[in-house]
């Protein structure tokens, strides 16, 4: 868990570069989700971001909810952000949709009980070269079957167990 | 790094690298062949192929490629090196140590004069 | 600076990395270190090469050979091959006509040789990360050319002469908005820039970002001068993380060379340029929307008058414009605008990065001049269908835009000519579709985006949308009317009037263009419950023929709700009322024994 401390310096950090009074607020919102171990921005850390920016803590959520990347739940290590644009689509990215949900018995929007894995949507992520495509936290991965993508779900979890 | 002022200043940058960058553009004048199989190699290949690219350099040429190749079959007079101009003979040269290195730049690629004491082969295969 | 006797330009764009460039570059460098060639052969990781359906690719100078589909058992073999004993390897070459092997397809397949590039003449040429490579190629003489031989007035004439429009799909022209920016009063303003690029299907402004991060900062700073502003932004959006990671550092070393901060160039011109983040909103890339995002507010736009040029960012006057548009910038400056219309037409000079997609050969990004027919783009360089299936629409300009039937290739692909079709230029997207593309499963597709993506402050967008959203639903599930179809055109029209911003105002525009060329399909659809493309789920089903089938099983082994019947070497059946028609029988069907029918079987 991020620490109280972490959260201010971070927004100390940002206070500087601000050249309005908001202007920094996504950017910080960014920065503690990324270190917030479960990817997520916790209550105490908006709290944390009204008081120091001077911003109501009701216009941080007003931002909050609605950007989709950020997330007022926590969610797991890895979010998969799986491309759901027609290219994707034509490139029978349903099938990839489909092997990723059977693989980690979620759904949309929700996280595996171990706490690893989210499944999110996302809009195209301009890789149609290579589709279909997802994105798994910062990394890409194109090209993909249901096979490969399987593959990958699994390397990840294994990665995990060692 | 001073900050740059100048079209003068520009203009540095872009021909230094511009050096660089060429070398890796088609449409050069013609190449140098350094046989670089095991025994070209066992022989000095490597150092020829430094005094090469020093030559060159030194001599701002820059529309000549290296480009490295595999063993001629003329193992006995190796280190070998082959010069090839648009629209000459081919031209293999012999025992190259770095100091032939220099001169083959020197004479034939400068001067357009082949080297003749060098000389193991003309013309195509 | 040492002369090197092999250059290898590997392809680091997004679409590479993600299919491996990273480890065959690793293997590249473990290899040519074995051989201890590593101060003869540098390796330069550059942006996008624009062939993304042949990546992960790289190409050796100076013989210019083209290697593609690399894995890292390939980059050893070519080190050891190539370069160290001077062979081409021929097995990952490109293959043209009837499996010819072409080591150099830059000079010979018109993928490459038709393209003109402007804006992305960089991209696979040079290092991002490296300044002086920019320079290399004039870059920031343009800027020198602006700062000291030309007024602010002077600039913005050059460009209003070349006729560039923005190419981020509104195609309004450049240069009148820098003049509207440069006569709007006030004595603080903002140069931003727009990379929130979302369209589905449209990657050029990424590609450039990523391999030509230079070229925006110039073309910034170039702007900047023009409409009196010493502030700047970037907008990119939080998908592209390698894009935000290149410009950061290059922004860091404009700022060292001295072509940003105090006194650029010696000059009295001051002007620096700071980036800011998404977060996964599209509607960010309408210009309000993306301002209210800059302040740190929700991202939704405002109404319009007044425009950004007179109350922009923190309502001071701000200028914007995409990614794709100032990449054009400084070799117009230097070449002067009749140089830029030597290209396109006259109502749009120039080129236009296209993005192919979908049911194309050769998918990626090509640069061409405006003008050129649709047939030539997608054929020819597009290199037409990879499956030798019939094509039968191109879509262009992403949700915003219309599909255009293959009847109409010959159009030459100008603003005003797509305009006429009931489609848009946009930001370049095109996605091609071919015989088992179902037309109103594709408006749907769009649709459902704009429902999403929709910010809600209006209601024709929030309300109307989702209303057409369900009852193209309904037709795609085979309980649609005849009247529906009426619904859908009046509700279209309407919600194109009286929407606040661009997302609304064209978010019905899928649904309208095919309505125009396809109202037969839809008509199938709602009155013999049949989609002709066989792809809207409810009404289709799988059958086995048993004239072909063989009874190997393997479809019986591969159905994951176990409902194909049969032993082996019979005949296999398929249970209709627990088919979920996933498909996976017919990929695994040696015998082409599984087909779709439509209408479903009851």
């Amino acid at each position: 868990m991020i620490s109280q401390s972490e959260i201010k310096k971070i927004v100390e950090e940002a206070r500087k570069e601000a050249l309005e009074k908001q202007d920094i607020l996504i950017y910080t919102l960014h920065k503690i989700q990324d270190k917030v171990e479960n990817n997520y921005i916790p209550e105490e850390s908006a709290k944390i971001i009204s008081k120091e920016l001077k911003i109501p803590l009701s216009k941080i959520y007003e931002v909050l909810t609605f950007y989709t990347m950020f997330s007022t739940k926590p969610r797991g290590k890895y979010v998969i952000r799986i491309c759901t644009s027609l290219p994707c689509h034509v490139a029978n990215g349903r099938e990839i949709i489909e092997a990723i949900k059977d693989e980690l018995k979620i759904d949309f929007g929700q996280t595996t009980k171990d706490g690893l894995f989210t499944l999110e949507e996302t809009g195209c992520l301009g890789l149609c070269g290579v589709s279909p495509v997802i994105m798994i936290n910062q990394e890409y991965y194109g090209n993909l079957t249901p096979e490969k993508v399987r593959e990958i779900l699994k390397n990840l979890k294994g990665g995990e167990e060692k | 790094m001073p900050k740059i002022k100048s079209l003068e200043d520009l203009m540095k940058i872009k021909e230094n690298t511009l050096k660089n960058v060429k070398m890796r553009e088609l449409g050069k004048r013609g190449k140098i062949i350094v046989a670089m199989g095991t025994c070209g190699i066992a022989a000095g290949a490597k150092e020829t192929l430094n005094a090469i690219v020093e030559a060159l350099n030194e001599s701002n040429i820059d529309d000549i490629a290296v480009v490295q190749s595999g063993c001629m079959g003329l193992c006995e007079v190796e280190p070998t090196v082959k010069v090839e101009i648009e629209g000459e003979t081919p031209v293999v040269y012999g025992h190259v140590n770095p100091e032939n290195a220099k001169k083959i730049v020197k004479k034939h690629i400068l001067a357009g004069e082949l080297v003749g004491e060098l000389i193991v082969k003309q013309g195509k295969e | 600076m040492h002369l090197t006797t092999n250059t290898i330009l590997i392809c680091a764009g997004g679409a590479c990395i993600s299919s491996g460039e990273e480890s065959v570059k690793e293997a590249l460098e473990r290899k040519i270190k074995e051989y201890n060639l590593q101060d003869a052969i540098e390796i330069v990781e550059t942006g996008c090469m624009g062939a993304c359906s042949l990546g992960p690719i790289m190409v050796i100078y100076p013989e210019g050979i083209y290697y593609q589909k690399l894995t890292p058992e390939a980059a050893e073999k070519i080190v050891e091959e190539h370069l160290l004993k001077g062979r081409v390897v021929e097995e990952y070459l490109y293959q043209g006509d009837k499996d010819k092997l072409i080591p150099q397809p830059q000079k010979e397949i018109p993928f490459f040789s038709r393209q003109v590039k402007i804006a992305t003449r960089n991209l696979g040429v040079i290092d991002p990360l490296n300044i002086e490579e920019y320079i290399a190629r004039d870059g920031y003489f343009a800027l020198h050319k602006a700062l000291k031989e030309m007024t602010p007035e002077e600039v913005i004439k050059v460009i209003k002469d070349s006729g560039l429009r923005g190419r981020g799909g509104a195609g309004f022209p450049t240069g009148l908005k820098w003049e509207f920016a440069r006569k709007s009063p006030g004595d603080e303003k903002y140069m931003i820039c727009n990379a929130d690029e979302g369209d589905p299907g449209a990657f050029m402004d990424r590609s450039i970002l990523e391999g030509d991060p230079h070229t925006i900062i110039e073309a910034m700073t170039i702007a900047a001068y023009a409409i009196g502003a010493n502030k700047g932004f970037v907008y990119v959006r939080a998908e592209y993380p390698i894009a935000i990671e290149r410009l950061s550092a290059a922004l860091n070393q404009a700022r060292e060379y001295g072509f940003l901060g105090e006194n650029i160039l010696g000059t009295d011109f001051s002007f620096d340029i700071e980036i800011r983040i998404g977060a996964g909103a599209f509607v960010c890339g309408e210009e309000t929307a993306l301002i209210n995002s800059i302040e740190g507010e929700r991202g939704q736009p405002r109404v319009k008058p007044p425009y950004p040029a007179q109350k922009g960012l923190w309502n001071k006057p701000s200028n914007i414009n995409n990614v794709e548009t100032l990449a054009c910038v400084p070799p117009i400056i230097i070449n002067g605008p009749e140089w830029f219309r030597q290209w396109g037409t006259e109502k749009s000079p120039g080129t236009k990065v296209f993005a192919l997609a979908g049911k194309v050969k050769n998918t990626g990004l090509v640069e061409v001049p405006m003008g050129i027919t649709l047939r030539e783009l997608i054929y020819e360089i597009g290199g037409g269908s990879p499956t030798g299936k019939k094509i039968k629409a191109v879509q262009t300009g992403g949700p915003s835009g219309g599909v255009i039937p293959e009847e109409y290739f010959d159009t030459p692909v100008d603003y005003e000519s797509l305009n006429n079709l009931g489609a848009i230029v946009g930001s370049g997207g095109m996605i091609v579709l071919d015989e088992d593309d179902c037309m109103v499963d594709v408006a749907k597709f769009f649709l459902e985006f704009s429902v999403d993506e929709s910010c809600g402050k209006c209601t024709p967008c929030r309300e109307g949308n989702k209303i057409m959203y369900e009852i193209l639903d309904k037709i795609t599930r085979g309980e649609g009317t005849e009247e529906d179809i009426e619904l859908l055109e009046k509700l279209g029209n309407t919600i194109k009037d009286s929407s606040l911003c661009g997302l609304g105002q064209t978010a019905p525009n899928p649904v309208l263009s095919t309505l125009r060329y396809y109202k037969e399909e839809y008509l199938a659809h709602v009155r013999d419950k049949k989609c002709p493309a066989k792809k809207c789920r409810d009404l289709i089903s799988y059958v086995i023929d048993p004239e072909k089938c063989v009874g190997c099983t393997a479809c019986a082994r591969v159905c994951p709700v176990n409902c194909i019947n049969g032993e082996v070497r019979k005949v296999h059946e398929i249970d209709q009322s627990q088919c979920i028609k996933c498909g996976s029988c017919i990929e695994v069907c040696r015998f082409g024994a599984i087909s779709k029918v439509s209408p479903a079987i009851e």
